[in-house]
C-alpha cells in the first residue's frame, strides 16, 4: 500500500504530509501531525468529538480520507484560541463549567463555532438541534447550550 | 488498497469499468467509512467521486433539479429555489445524522447504500425521482424505486454508478412532504418512514398522487393503493383514512429493538396521513 501526499491549509498554515489510502483525516491529524486536540470517541460519525471544518464544512474527521483533504482548509480545536488568548466560546465554557472530563469539548467548540458564523442569533431549539451530533456524558447538555447562547449575546453586542 | 479521485465524468467511468477488483464509489463516505472500519468492505480501490465538477452542482433541467451525486444534503437545504420545488426531498436529507454527517451525505449515496430505512429515498420515489446512471454503455435513466433490490443491494451493473439525481417538474398547484418516526428527536434510524406528493386542481381535488413507505419491507415501498385512495378526492376524513389503511396494509416490517410488526404497521398509516395533510397545505400555496 504505497502512501499519498496530500498538501493542505491547517488552521491557515500550509502542510503537507504522507498518508495510507485508508486513513482517516482524524487519524492523520492525531498519529501523523501530533494535533491530538480532536478526539476518538466512537470512529463511526456518532459522537462528534472529531470534529473539524473543512473548507468551512463542520464535519466529523473520522469519516473523511486523509487523502480527501488534498488542497482544502481544515480549521480544528487547535486554531481556535488566538495565542494565549481564549475564543470567546472558550472563555465562557469556563464559566459555565460547560465542561467536565473534557473529551467532547473541543468537538464541541468547533461545531458552537461553526453554529455562531452560519447564524450569529440561533435559538435553544437551533442551538441544540445544531449540535446533536456531539454526545456529552458529563454535563447534560444545559451547561453547554447556555454557553453557547450566552456567547452569542455577547458577539452580538460587541459587533 | 487506492484511492482514485479523478475529476472528469469519463475517467470516472473508465477508471470503475476498468478496475479488476473491488471498487466501491465514495460520495460523503458517511457509510462507506463506517463498513471500511468494521471491515464489513475491504474494496480494493476507492474512487471519489467529490472533485467532478459537474457532480457538485445542482442545475436546473427541463423545469425540474439535476442533483449532482456529490451534492452534500446541506448544499441541498442552502439552495432556496430547489428548497421551494422540493421541500419533502429536501426535509428527508435534512433528517440524516448530525450537521456533521449533512455536510457529507449525498442523496445517492443514501440510495446507493440500500438500507430498507433511508430517509430521502421514500421523499425521492414519492416525486417520481430518477437516477442517472453513468457506465461504460452510456447513460440510463432508472427510477430511483427500482435502483435498491433488497437490503444493501442495487441493480447497478459492475462499473456504473449514479452521476446523478433528477427530479422532474411537477404540475402547479403540487406539494411533497416527507416524514419519518424515531424514538428520539435526532440522530436515530428510521422505524417508519413516509414520502408523499400530490397535485391538486383548482377546486382542491386531487388528481395525482404518490405514497412512499421507508423502513416497512426490505426496499422502499410504491404504495399504488395508497394514492388511490387520494385521487378523486378533495382529500376529506374518509379519504384520509382510507389511505392510512392502505399504507398500514401494505406495510410488511419486520420487529426489532425499534419497533414491533404491530407498531410499524400502524405508525404507517399514521404517517401517511400527516404527510398528505403537509403536502396538501404546500400544494394550496
Ligand atoms: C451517525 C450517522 C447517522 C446517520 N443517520 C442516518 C439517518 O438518519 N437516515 C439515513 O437515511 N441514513 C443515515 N445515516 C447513513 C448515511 O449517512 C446515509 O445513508 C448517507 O446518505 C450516505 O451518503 P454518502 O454520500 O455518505 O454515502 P457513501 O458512504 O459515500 O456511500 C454509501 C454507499 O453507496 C455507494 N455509493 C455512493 N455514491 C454512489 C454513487 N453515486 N453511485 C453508486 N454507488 C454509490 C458507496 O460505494 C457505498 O456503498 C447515518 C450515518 C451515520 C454515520
Ligand atoms: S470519533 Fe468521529 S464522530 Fe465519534
Ligand atoms: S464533559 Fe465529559 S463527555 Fe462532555
Amino acid at each position: 500500500m504505497s502512501n499519498i501526499h496530500v498538501t493542505t491549509k491547517i488552521n491557515g498554515d500550509p502542510t503537507e504530509y504522507l498518508c495510507a489510502p485508508d486513513e482517516t483525516l482524524l487519524d492523520v491529524l492525531r498519529d501523523r501531525l501530533g494535533m491530538t486536540g480532536s478526539k476518538e470517541g466512537c470512529g463511526t460519525g456518532d459522537c462528534g468529538a472529531c470534529s473539524v471544518t473543512i473548507n468551512g464544512r463542520l464535519v466529523c474527521s473520522c469519516l473523511v480520507l486523509g487523502a480527501e483533504a488534498e488542497g482544502a482548509e481544515i480549521e480544528t480545536i487547535e486554531g481556535m484560541a488566538d495565542g494565549d488568548q481564549l475564543h470567546p466560546l472558550q472563555q465562557k465554557f469556563i464559566e459555565h463549567a460547560a465542561l467536565q472530563c473534557g473529551i467532547c469539548t473541543p468537538g464541541i467548540l468547533v461545531a458552537a463555532k461553526s453554529l455562531l458564523e452560519k447564524n450569529p442569533d440561533p435559538t435553544e431549539e437551533e442551538a441544540r438541534y445544531w449540535l446533536a451530533g456531539n454526545l456529552c456524558r458529563c454535563t447534560g447538555y444545559d451547561k453547554i447550550i447556555r454557553a453557547v447562547l450566552d456567547t452569542a449575546a455577547d458577539l452580538r453586542k460587541a459587533s | 488498497m487506492r484511492y482514485l479521485a479523478p475529476t472528469t465524468l469519463d475517467d470516472a467511468i473508465q477508471l470503475l469499468s476498468g478496475d479488476p477488483g473491488d471498487c466501491r464509489v465514495l460520495a460523503g463516505g458517511t457509510d462507506l467509512l463506517v463498513r471500511l472500519r468494521s471491515g464489513d468492505a475491504e474494496p480494493d480501490s476507492i474512487l471519489d467521486i467529490k472533485r467532478i465538477e459537474d457532480l457538485r452542482q445542482i442545475t436546473k433541467e427541463d423545469g425540474g433539479w439535476l442533483i449532482g451525486a456529490a451534492v452534500s444534503s446541506a448544499e441541498m437545504n442552502e439552495h432556496a429555489e430547489l428548497k421551494a420545488a422540493y421541500p419533502g426531498v429536501c426535509e428527508a436529507a435534512d433528517l440524516i445524522g448530525s450537521t456533521q454527517i449533512q455536510g457529507r451525505c449525498t442523496l445517492a449515496g443514501n440510495l446507493c447504500n440500500a438500507s430498507p430505512a433511508a430517509d430521502s429515498v421514500p421523499a425521492m420515489v414519492a416525486v417520481r425521482a430518477v437516477a442517472r446512471v453513468a457506465g461504460p454503455n452510456g447513460t440510463r435513466d432508472v427510477a430511483v424505486e427500482d435502483i435498491p433490490t433488497g437490503p444493501g443491494k442495487t441493480s447497478l451493473e459492475k462499473g456504473e454508478f449514479v452521476a446523478s439525481i433528477f427530479l422532474p417538474a411537477k404540475p402547479d398547484r403540487s406539494g411533497d412532504a416527507y416524514l419519518r418516526f424515531i424514538p428520539r428527536t435526532e440522530m436515530d434510524i428510521a422505524v417508519v418512514g413516509c414520502g408523499l406528493s400530490l397535485t391538486l386542481d383548482n377546486d382542491g381535488t386531487c388528481t395525482d398522487a404518490r405514497v412512499a413507505l421507508g423502513a416497512v419491507g426490505p426496499k422502499v415501498m410504491l404504495v399504488d393503493a395508497a394514492a388511490e385512495a387520494l385521487i378523486g378526492t378533495k382529500l376529506d376524513d374518509a379519504a384520509m383514512q382510507a389511505l392510512s389503511k392502505a399504507c398500514s396494509d401494505a406495510a410488511t416490517p419486520i420487529a426489532d429493538k425499534r419497533g414491533t410488526v404491530e407498531f410499524r404497521t400502524h405508525v404507517a398509516g399514521v404517517l401517511a396521513r400527516r404527510a398528505a395533510a403537509i403536502a396538501k397545505t404546500r400544494a394550496e400555496g
